[in-house]
């Protein structure tokens, strides 16, 4: 990989600006899927209006153009450009080199066909060798056993169980943060090279 | 987990959309039957702009002040009323529920009782509360009948509270306790 | 009914105006050995007038998401720290809590120990949550000592997640359950 490498550029998808015309009316559908807004956020899952949607957007891009601690980008078909999902790298405490990540595929119908896989190896190469971070974390309650075999099979480790910190369903759930340091990561990649000449 | 947590049998939950809505609540509330079926408050039909500025409105509030969702009939996706959640006693877990089905026709097709389980079981499972509370108006028997069928018990009135048509008619309180909804649900 | 639920045997927890809080704050802002036991923020060092705007627009938020309250011993009604939940989620009954004390002679003395123990209470007994957990610094072990003391439980540690004075050094997050404070109560008790 080199300074000419596209950062946003694979082989399935591409990580994209948001579009504010196409956008709110898919993810506004999305929404309406609790799961995964119970995937996502701690915070009670509502779904939300186009109209809602497209206000978030603008917050979003709000926030990434004035907190500079927030890189969100969509997650597009390379072919014809629809929006599968999001990426985003949030909480930069730039002083410390570290970060936290998330990660969604919105459409059940689109996931395990290897657009999220694609999304985070993008994100990780951006994180580790754009923004130069020291480490990543990411937040999965114990009720999403899919996310947290995602993270650990890209090296994420386990750091910190906050036990019974959920309450769903009438069930406790632990919350569990993942940690992903920018040395793992590079024995990893170097690895995966290895295999590739 | 439970993915289908807004689909009830007749009906499901949505989000508002303040434009859209705001012209078929108006509507509604051109019927001076709706209102006073609804709302204690004078019957006064609001603006098209009035009411998407509160739809607006309480949703910019972040956490939600209500848990406001509109009803869709599963079948043919024709939007028929309105359900929500509202209250501020948070750590007591406890939330009052306020519902309204907009058009005579859809009226007493079960659609309320429906969306009511629906909303219930978001209360109960997803907002974790232990009680759900309502009122409703004496003069209003099919709401109370439906509220019955969906698991509340009648608490207590407030008599004559309201004074309409010439005449004196109780406020009625009931509610719903989390261990009760759990012996009722059959999943 | 205990009505006396934000008193203490040494501190009590108070509300302030936003020029009080905001007088403390620039001050003890300025004490970085403090301020890094806190924050891993980089200081910026903000103006009282700075700091009451601020804290006059967090009064504006909704209290359903956290709570604040200033420590003040009860001997002489001195303002000497604060402590408050943040992160608040009713629905899942889970908050983490902070905790510091600005003016320095007032560390050791079982001041902290104390107005975290009226916290829990506050915690468990009014806000009916069901657990409460707190993120604290490597470098910091009086603060851990204190946390143990107190019944909190280490529940893991962000590898690394500090760089300062050349050093790595992690978070330590730590809990307690419902069951486990009623538990150490009975036991004090």
């Amino acid at each position: 990989m080199s300074i000419d490498t596209q950062l946003f550029e694979g082989k399935l998808i591409r990580l994209a600006p948001i579009d504010h015309e196409k956008d709110p009316e898919v993810e506004s559908r999305w929404t309406h899927d609790l799961s995964l807004l119970r995937a996502l956020w701690r915070k009670p899952a509502m779904p939300l209006s186009v109209a809602q949607m497209k206000k978030k957007y603008e917050a979003i891009e709000k926030e990434v153009d004035e907190s500079k601690r927030l890189f969100h980008f969509t997650i597009r078909g390379k072919e014809d450009g629809r929006l599968l999902g999001f990426v985003r790298i949030e909480g930069v405490e730039w002083t410390h080199g570290i970060a936290s990540l998330k990660l969604a595929i919105g459409d059940p119908v689109e996931r395990e066909k290897g657009y999220g896989r694609e999304a985070l190896q993008l994100i990780l190469r951006f994180a580790f060798s754009e923004l130069n971070l020291y480490r990543l974390s990411a937040v999965v309650g114990e009720d999403n056993p899919a996310a947290l075999n995602f993270f650990k099979r890209f090296g994420f480790v386990e750091e910190v169980r906050r036990r019974k910190a959920l309450l769903r369903d009438g069930q406790t759930w632990d919350s569990i943060h993942l940690g992903l340091l920018k040395d793992e990561w590079l024995a990893i990649n170097l690895k995966e090279e290895d295999h590739h000449e | 987990m439970n993915t289908n947590l807004l689909y009830g049998n007749l009906v499901r939950l949505t989000a508002e959309e303040p434009q859209e809505h705001a012209g078929v609540y108006a509507m509604w509330n051109r019927d001076s039957e709706f209102m006073r079926l609804l709302d204690a408050e004078p019957a006064y039909p609001p603006s098209v702009k009035k009411l998407t500025e509160l739809i607006q409105r309480d949703q910019e509030k972040d956490p939600p002040a209500f848990y406001l969702f509109t009803i869709r009939t599963l079948e043919g996706d024709k939007l028929v009323g309105f359900i929500g959640l509202d209250g501020d006693a948070f750590p007591h877990g406890e939330l009052f529920v306020g519902i309204a089905i907009g058009e005579r026709e859809d009226w007493g097709k079960g659609y309320g009782t429906d969306a009511m389980k629906v909303i219930l079981r978001y209360a109960f499972q997803e907002l974790n509360l232990r009680r759900v509370s309502l009122d409703t108006f004496e003069y209003n028997p099919r709401a109370i009948r439906s509220y019955e069928k969906a698991g509340f018990v009648h608490e207590g009135r407030a008599k004559g509270y309201l004074n309409r048509e010439g005449q004196r008619w109780d406020l009625l309180f009931m509610g719903i306790l989390r261990e009760e909804w759990l012996a009722k649900d059959t999943g | 009914m205990n009505n006396n639920l934000l008193t203490g045997e040494l501190v009590h927890l108070t509300a302030e105006n936003p020029e009080v809080m905001a007088e403390c704050f620039s001050r003890w802002y300025q004490d970085t050995e403090w301020l890094r036991l806190l924050d891993t923020d980089a200081p910026r060092l903000l103006s009282v007038k700075k700091w009451k705007e601020w804290l006059e627009k967090d009064l504006e938020k909704d209290l359903t998401d956290g709570v604040f309250f200033a420590i003040r011993a009860l001997e002489g009604d001195i303002l000497i720290g604060f402590i408050g939940l943040f992160d608040l989620y009713h629905q899942h009954g889970d908050t983490l809590v902070a905790i510091a004390l600005g003016e320095r002679k007032y560390l050791g003395n079982g001041y902290g120990t104390d107005a975290m123990r009226v916290m829990l209470c506050y915690a468990f007994n009014e806000l009916n949550l069901r657990r409460v957990g707190l993120i604290v610094f490597e470098y910091n072990p009086r603060a851990i000592r204190s946390y143990e003391k107190a019944g909190f439980i280490p529940e893991g540690r962000i590898r690394g997640a500090i760089l300062r004075e050349g050093k790595r050094w992690d978070w330590l997050y730590m809990g307690i359950l419902r069951d486990e404070w009623l538990a150490k109560r009975i036991m004090i008790s």
